[in-house]
């Protein structure tokens, strides 16, 4: 005998209303690093393990620049006394320079995205399987996740792509059809993250495929995944990948 | 404990076998190549010991390699290494055909160190893919440059495994690289005459980041970044397992209250793990309430997890000798109110599910592996406990402050894929006590004592949420990896997975994967 609906329904609902409403519960996002004007910018940039923070001069006041391309969410520049001040946002995809226009209203109800795993650690692939969970629920954005190119409107690719991923990854680009938005997701697919470019890694998504949007983070969590695929199609303001201070 | 009397004795008793002790716990065998087969045999048949991992090292003069067989003793909680050397040319005899857990280490040395083994029957194209990685060219060597990609190419051929299966209509299915949903990339092969699916080819390592390669000349500090981020679903249990080396090299003490609240992270990520895995079994079979429930805590807890310590895979949580950030009173307490909850809906779960025939009816006799299978793969973990074995390092070779806890390991026998999942909800009960039982007693303190940076090497291990994982970590006086080995359950338990699939509906194939519920990052390194 089968109760699932009901147990379904005693839940009640958990989705966020999120991009129409505000989200700011506990625990939705890691947040990340602000730039900011301090005098003791060379000591907080010589924290960042991956030289996310850089020290830049403006006016002759001293401040700590953060590139969010290269963070992977260590956290040591949010420890100590030292510490930057914290968002908690999650509004993370930000264009690449090689960036197409939108993709228009006629995708805004309709988004068939990709996925393909070049490496990924298990964090961004959990990060991803969640965003068609209830809290996030992405149906409801008319967004639809495909398992075949010929249908995918969006690439996903997280990883540091590996060499046994780069073909497959050239293969499902070219069997999409046009107008098509390539996505990279995680540090690890901007430049590599913690395992950057080697003789199993090609380090970067640029690399094999043209990529229109990136989204930072080391994993991105749920929310700053669909706030990449809506701003692809224009639905939502995108970031950047750097911050002045 | 020390090593029972008739094991030592039989050592003595074997000609040209140099014993050491390495410390109360460890012995270190060194010995001739030819005795190879015939200790590991005694060993693993006549003691009961269990495969560790196989460690090759690169010496410092002319190619020559030594050859280390970790094994362990569950009984008495005692490793014992059995060392070659191995000069340039060498073929060691294999072991792989009494200890089959060591089957895959093989062909793993092959390929990454051109280290040939005598009776093998199945070396190439596994790490290294033959289409695209030239013959010969052996990564993991001191000579060969891991910064960059080499210039030459494979062979080009796309790759086929031999056929099996040679029946009128027979053909073979393949699943992969890239499929489903979200999933990650690996190639299966299903050899079908129709309905039933008669063998399974496996091809993973799509997914290889050299990462035991990458780390060599790379700071201990930038290779805990490596540690926690290769395999994050389990990121805090190999982070920990890498901390525990360099604590071990440095001879550090790490606080009581650090010790402690290590194992509420880890509990917290075992139960996290089985929870995401839980949602997998029921997607599978096409239970979407059921999943959406179960992402639900999985969701549930990473907020939980980002709460306490800003990060919702626990990355940047461990630094050597300690915690980087201690909890607090509040912290401690949102824990306290919050667990009872998730582990009410964790157990509802479970109740309805085990209500729900027509979901029993596609993982009962789904996916098994007997226990005697289960025995000669050593696989690992929960998949291991589901097939009989009680095995786990929590209790068998207890680290940190799992000497007091011994916590209870739950057993199931039949070792099918209702046996993985009630496994699964055991043993997430059984964290979440673990997690309550603990908190009432956290010693005041510190959380971090210095770890200074030596020259040294140490075998670390710890239980992570996918099984037994062993870290072997070399490195310099200035704090340069010059070896780091990930010897991962994801390695283990997917040399197995073929075996559970021979017989099974075609169907099916996505649930048994999801009830083994196995990571390929943590396999591919
Ligand atoms: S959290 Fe990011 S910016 Fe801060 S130290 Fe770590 S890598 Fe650098
Ligand atoms: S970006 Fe970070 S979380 Fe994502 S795959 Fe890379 S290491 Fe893992």
């Amino acid at each position: 005998m089968s109760f699932w609906p009901y147990y379904g329904l005693q839940r009640g609902i958990t989705t966020t209303s999120w991009p129409d409403g505000a989200e700011d519960s506990a625990g939705i996002t890691p947040g990340r690093p602000r730039a900011r004007p301090t005098e003791r910018a060379e000591e907080i940039a010589a924290v960042c393990p991956t030289q996310a923070l850089k020290v830049v001069r403006q006016d002759g006041t001293d401040g700590v620049a953060v590139d969010f391309s290269r963070c992977i969410h260590c956290q040591r520049c949010r420890q100590g006394e030292n510490a930057l001040p914290w968002t908690t946002d999650f509004s993370w995809g930000a264009p690449s320079t090689s960036a197409q226009s939108t993709l228009g209203s006629r995708f805004t109800r309709s988004l068939q995205v990709l996925y393909v795993d070049a490496g990924a650690c298990g964090a961004c692939v959990n990060e991803v399987r969640l965003i068609d969970a209830p809290p996030y629920n992405l149906h409801r954005l008319g967004i639809f996740v495909t398992a075949t190119p010929r249908d995918a409107d969006v690439l996903l690719v997280a990883g540091p792509i590996t060499d046994a991923m780069r073909t497959a990854i050239s293969k499902a680009y070219a069997a999409m059809p046009e107008p098509k938005r390539v996505m990279g997701m995680g540090t690890c697919a901007i430049n590599g993250g913690v395992f950057g470019e080697s003789f199993a890694c090609a380090g970067g998504l640029e690399k094999i495929v043209p990529v229109d949007l990136w989204l930072p983070g080391c994993p991105p969590p749920p929310l700053a995944i669909i706030h990449g695929l809506l701003s692809l199609v224009g639905r939502v303001a995108p970031a950047a990948l750097e911050e002045q201070p | 404990m020390s090593i029972a009397k008739a094991l030592q004795e039989w050592l003595q008793s074997i000609p040209k076998l140099q014993m050491q002790k390495r410390s109360e716990q460890w012995l270190q065998l060194l010995c001739p190549a030819e005795q190879l087969p015939e200790l590991t045999r005694h060993l693993v048949e006549d003691e009961e010991a269990e495969f560790a991992t196989l460690l090759v090292e690169e010496s410092a003069k002319e190619d020559a390699l030594s050859v280390h067989y970790l094994f362990y003793l569950p009984s008495t909680g005692n490793l014992i290494e059995l060392k070659v050397e191995a000069p340039a040319g060498t073929e060691l005899p294999a072991i792989s055909d009494t200890v089959h857990a060591a089957d895959w280490h093989e062909r793993e040395a092959w390929d990454l160190y051109g280290l040939r083994f005598s009776g093998h029957p199945f070396l190439g194209d596994f790490v290294l893919h033959d289409d695209d990685w030239p013959e010969g060219l052996d990564p993991m060597r001191r000579s060969f440059d891991g910064k960059h990609r080499p210039d030459l190419h494979g062979s080009g051929v796309d790759w086929a495994p031999p056929r099996l299966l040679q029946e009128e209509g027979a053909m073979v299915f393949p699943v992969g690289p890239v499929w489903g949903d979200f999933n990650e990339s690996g190639l299966w092969l299903l050899e079908t005459p129709g309905e039933q699916i008669r063998y399974l080819h496996t091809r993973l390592f799509y997914k290889y980041r050299g990462v035991e390669k990458i780390a060599e000349g790379r700071t201990v500090d930038q290779g805990l970044l490596l540690a926690e981020r290769f395999a994050g679903a389990s990121a805090f249990a190999h982070a920990w397992a890498y901390c525990q080396a360099l604590e071990q090299i440095a001879a550090c003490q790490v606080p009581t209250r650090a010790q402690q609240l290590r194992i509420v992270f880890a509990e917290l990520e075992r139960i996290r793990h089985h929870a995401a895995n839980i949602a997998e079994i029921a997607g599978s079979t096409a239970l979407s309430v059921a999943k959406a429930l179960a992402q639900g805590i999985v969701e549930d807890l990473l907020r939980l997890s980002a709460q306490l310590c800003g990060h919702r895979y626990f990355f940047g949580v461990l630094t050597p000798g300690g915690l980087r950030e201690d909890l607090d009173e509040s912290k401690l307490k949102l824990i306290k109110q919050t667990l009872p909850e998730l582990d009410q809906r964790m157990q509802l779960l479970e109740k309805q599910l085990e209500s729900s025939s027509s979901f029993l009816d596609r993982i009962e006799e789904m996916g098994t592996l007997d226990n005697e299978l289960a025995r000669i793969y050593g696989v690992v973990g929960p998949i291991a406990r589901a097939s009989g074995r009680s095995i786990d390092l929590r209790r068998n070779l207890p680290y940190g402050q799992y000497v007091f806890l011994s916590p209870d390991i739950p057993v199931e026998q039949e070792g099918d894929g209702y046996a993985r999942l009630r496994i699964f909800f055991a043993e997430s009960r059984i964290s979440v006590k673990i997690i309550l039982e603990l908190l009432p007693f956290m010693a005041e303190g510190p959380v971090q004592s210095p770890c200074p940076i030596q020259e040294g090497h140490a075998l670390s291990w710890v239980e992570a949420p996918s099984g037994a994982t062993f870290h072997w970590l070399r490195c310099t006086g200035d704090g340069t990896i010059t070896r780091l080995r990930l010897g991962t359950p994801g390695f283990r338990n997917w040399h197995a997975f073929e075996r559970a699939i021979e017989g099974a509906a075609f169907q099916d194939f996505p649930i048994i994967l999801a009830t083994w519920g196995l990571s390929i990052a943590e396999n591919d390194r």
